[in-house]
C-alpha cells in the first residue's frame, strides 16, 4: 500500500511532537487507543483564559497513518477555540491525508484524542464532561 | 555499490537465481515440447528435461526420482497432500494433527477438512515455538491418519524436532506430512533420514521460478498414495494432472542443484550475516528475538522492539524490504497468529519486524540495515507516548486503555 505525500510528510516531519504538563489545569490530555491493537495516542491541548487552544502536542504508537493523523490533528487544534475544535471531524482528516478505507480507523482515534483531550480540560475546570464522539466501532 | 531497496524479505521469495535463469531459458523458446507428447522429438527433449530435474531435486532431498510429483508450488503440495491422504486414507479414519503455526495453507486446508466431517487437533507451541513430543503422541487416536508439522516456520524459521515427529508417526502406524517450504535447498533435509512420508517445497523460496513446486510422497515403506485434486489427464502417476510447467520444472531442478552443491558456503556467510545482524540490533534496549535461537534457519531473525509499531517502523525503514507481524494493514487488525501461538502479547507482536536473508545479501546492505533500523526505532521512541511512559517507570498494564 502507498502513503499519500501528506502522510509522508507528517509522519517524516511530525509536528508538534511532546508533552505539556497534564497536572496544569489549563492543560488537557487524551489518551486513547491500546497498545494490544497497535495503536496508542496521546493529545495534549493547552488552554488560555479566552478558551482558546495556545498549544497542542501529541505522541503515537503506530503505523504512519496513525502518527500523521496525530500530527495534522495538533496542527489543525492551535488557534482554535474549544468550542471549534469539537467541530474537527474525523472524515476531514481522511480527506486532507487521503487514508485509504482501511486507515479511517486512525483517523477516528485522532478526533477520540481530540474529544478526550477536550473533556479531561473541562473535568479539570469544573464542566461537565461532554458525550464522546459517535460510535464509530 | 549500495543500491536501495535493500532486500530481505527471502522468507516470502527470493530472487532467480541466475544460473537458474539460464538453464530455464532454452525450454521457454525452441525447446518448448509437451513432455507428455511420446511421439517426436519435442516430447522427449521435454520428458528428458523434466527427468533431469526430477534427479537433481531427488538427490537434494534424498529420495527416489520417481516420488517426486511436481506442482504449481507448496500450497497445492499442502492441499494435495492432506486432502489426498484424508480421501485415500478415509477408511483408517478422519483425524489429523497439525500444529498452530503452520502456515495458512496447511491451516486452512484443515479448515476444510473439518468442514467435510475430519477431526483435527492443532497442536499448541511452547514459547520457543518448538511443539511438545508428548503432547504429540497424546493426541493420537485410534482414528489419527496423519500428522502435519512444519519443518521449518516462516515467520521465525524455528525448526521443529522432525525426527522425533517422524519416529512417533511410525511407531503408531500413521503418515507424517511436512511442509517444508521455507527449509528444502536451505538446510539439509533428507527424507529417508527425517522419516517423511510426503513433504511439500517450493522453487521459489530457493532462488528458482514462481509457480513451480513439489510435493514428495513416499513409495516405499510404506507406499503412500494420495487421491488427486484435480481430473485430467493422469500425469504425475495419476496424483497430478495437467501438462508439466518444463521451464518451472527445469529451473526447480537447478536451484536443487546449486542448494546442495552450495548449501554448506552459503550457510557459513549468510549466517555470519545474520548473526552479526542480530548481535547489533539487540543491542537496542526492549528488543527480544523471537523464536528458538537455537533451533532456527540460518537466514531468519525476528525481533520485537518495544514500544514501536511494526507497520510503522516499517515505514521508518523503507529502504529496507522486510516484513512486520504487525497487521495495521488487514482488515482484522490482529497480530501475527504466529507471534501470539508463542505467546507474545498483542503489543510485542504488533512490534515485530522479520528479516530474511540469502546467498545474494552483501555485507554492506547487512551495515546498512543496522544504521538504519536503529535510527529508526529511536525516531520512533521518541514519537511513541508508551516509551515515554516505559521511562517514567509506568506500568503499562496497570492502565486501562479504551480497547477500540
Amino acid at each position: 500500500m502507498a502513503y499519500s505525500d501528506k502522510v509522508i510528510d507528517h509522519y517524516s516531519n511530525p509536528r508538534n511532537v511532546g508533552t505539556l504538563d497534564k497536572s496544569k489545569a489549563t492543560v488537557g490530555t487524551g489518551l486513547v487507543g491500546a497498545p494490544e491493537c497497535g495503536d496508542v495516542m496521546r493529545l495534549q491541548i493547552e488552554v488560555d483564559e479566552n478558551q482558546i487552544i495556545t498549544d497542542a502536542k501529541f505522541k503515537t504508537f503506530g503505523c504512519g497513518s496513525a502518527i500523521a493523523s496525530s500530527s495534522l490533528a495538533t496542527e489543525w487544534l492551535k488557534g482554535k477555540s474549544v468550542d471549534e475544535a469539537l467541530s474537527i471531524d474525523n472524515m476531514a482528516i481522511v480527506e486532507e491525508l487521503a487514508l485509504p478505507p482501511v486507515k479511517i480507523h486512525c483517523s477516528v482515534l485522532a478526533e477520540d484524542a481530540i474529544k478526550s483531550a477536550i473533556n479531561d480540560y473541562r473535568v479539570k475546570n469544573g464542566l461537565p464532561a461532554l458525550e464522546l464522539a459517535k460510535s464509530h466501532h | 555499490m549500495l543500491t536501495l531497496p535493500i532486500y530481505l524479505d527471502n522468507n516470502a521469495t527470493t530472487p532467480l537465481d541466475p544460473r537458474v535463469l539460464e538453464a530455464m531459458l532454452p525450454y521457454m523458446t525452441n525447446m518448448f515440447g509437451n513432455a507428455a507428447s511420446r511421439n517426436h522429438a519435442f516430447g522427449w527433449q521435454a520428458e528428458e528435461a523434466v527427468d533431469y530435474a526430477r534427479d537433481q531435486i531427488a538427490s537434494l532431498i534424498n529420495c527416489s526420482p520417481k516420488e517426486i510429483i511436481f506442482t504449481s508450488g507448496a500450497t497445492e503440495s499442502d492441499n494435495l497432500a492432506i486432502k489426498g491422504v484424508y480421501e485415500m486414507y478415509a477408511s483408517k479414519g478422519n483425524h489429523v494433527i497439525t500444529v498452530t503455526t503452520e502456515h495458512k495453507a496447511v491451516l486452512d486446508t484443515c479448515k476444510h477438512i473439518e468442514k467435510i466431517g475430519g477431526k483435527v487437533t492443532y497442536l499448541q507451541v511452547n514459547s520457543e515455538g518448538l511443539i511438545d513430543l508428548k503432547e504429540l503422541e497424546e493426541a493420537i487416536t485410534d482414528k489419527t491418519i496423519l500428522i502435519s508439522i512444519m519443518y521449518a516456520n516462516n515467520e521465525v524459521g524455528v525448526i521443529q524436532p522432525i525426527r522425533e515427529i517422524s519416529a512417533i508417526a511410525k511407531k503408531h502406524g500413521i503418515l507424517f506430512f511436512t511442509d517444508a517450504t521455507q527449509a528444502v535447498g536451505k538446510i539439509p533435509v533428507d527424507v529417508e533420514a527425517d522419516g517423511i512420508d510426503l513433504m511439500a517445497f517450493s522453487a521459489h523460496k530457493m532462488y528458482g521460478p514462481k509457480g513451480v513446486g513439489a510435493l514428495y510422497v513416499r513409495r516405499k515403506n510404506p507406499r503412500v498414495k494420495v487421491t488427486a485434486q484435480m481430473d485430467g489427464g493422469g500425469h504425475e502417476r495419476g496424483m497430478r494432472s495437467g501438462t508439466l510447467n518444463v521451464p518451472g520444472i527445469v529451473g526447480l531442478g537447478k536451484a536443487a542443484e546449486i542448494a546442495k552443491q552450495d548449501m554448506e558456503s552459503d550457510t557459513a556467510r549468510i549466517s555470519a550475516m545474520r548473526d552479526r545482524l542480530e548481535k547489533e540490533l539487540t543491542t537496542i534496549e526492549e528488543s527480544y528475538v523471537n523464536g528458538s535461537r537455537e533451533h532456527r534457519l540460518p537466514h531468519v531473525s525476528n525481533i520485537s522492539f518495544k514500544y514501536v509499531e511494526g507497520e510503522g517502523l516499517m515505514m521508518g525503514v523503507k529502504d529496507l524490504a522486510v516484513s512486520s507481524g504487525s497487521a495495521c494493514t488487514s482488515a482484522s487488525l490482529e497480530p501475527s497468529y504466529v507471534l501470539k501461538s508463542l505467546g507474545l502479547s498483542d503489543d510485542l507482536a504488533h512490534s515485530s519486524l522479520r528479516f530474511g536473508l540469502s546467498r545474494f545479501t552483501k555485507d554492506e546492505e547487512i551495515d546498512y540495515a543496522i544504521g538504519h533500523v536503529k535510527e529508526a526505532v529511536s525516531k520512533l521512541r521518541e514519537l511513541s507516548p508508551l516509551w515515554e511512559m516505559f521511562k517514567e517507570g509506568i506500568d503499562l498494564d496497570s492502565i486501562e486503555w479504551a480497547e477500540h
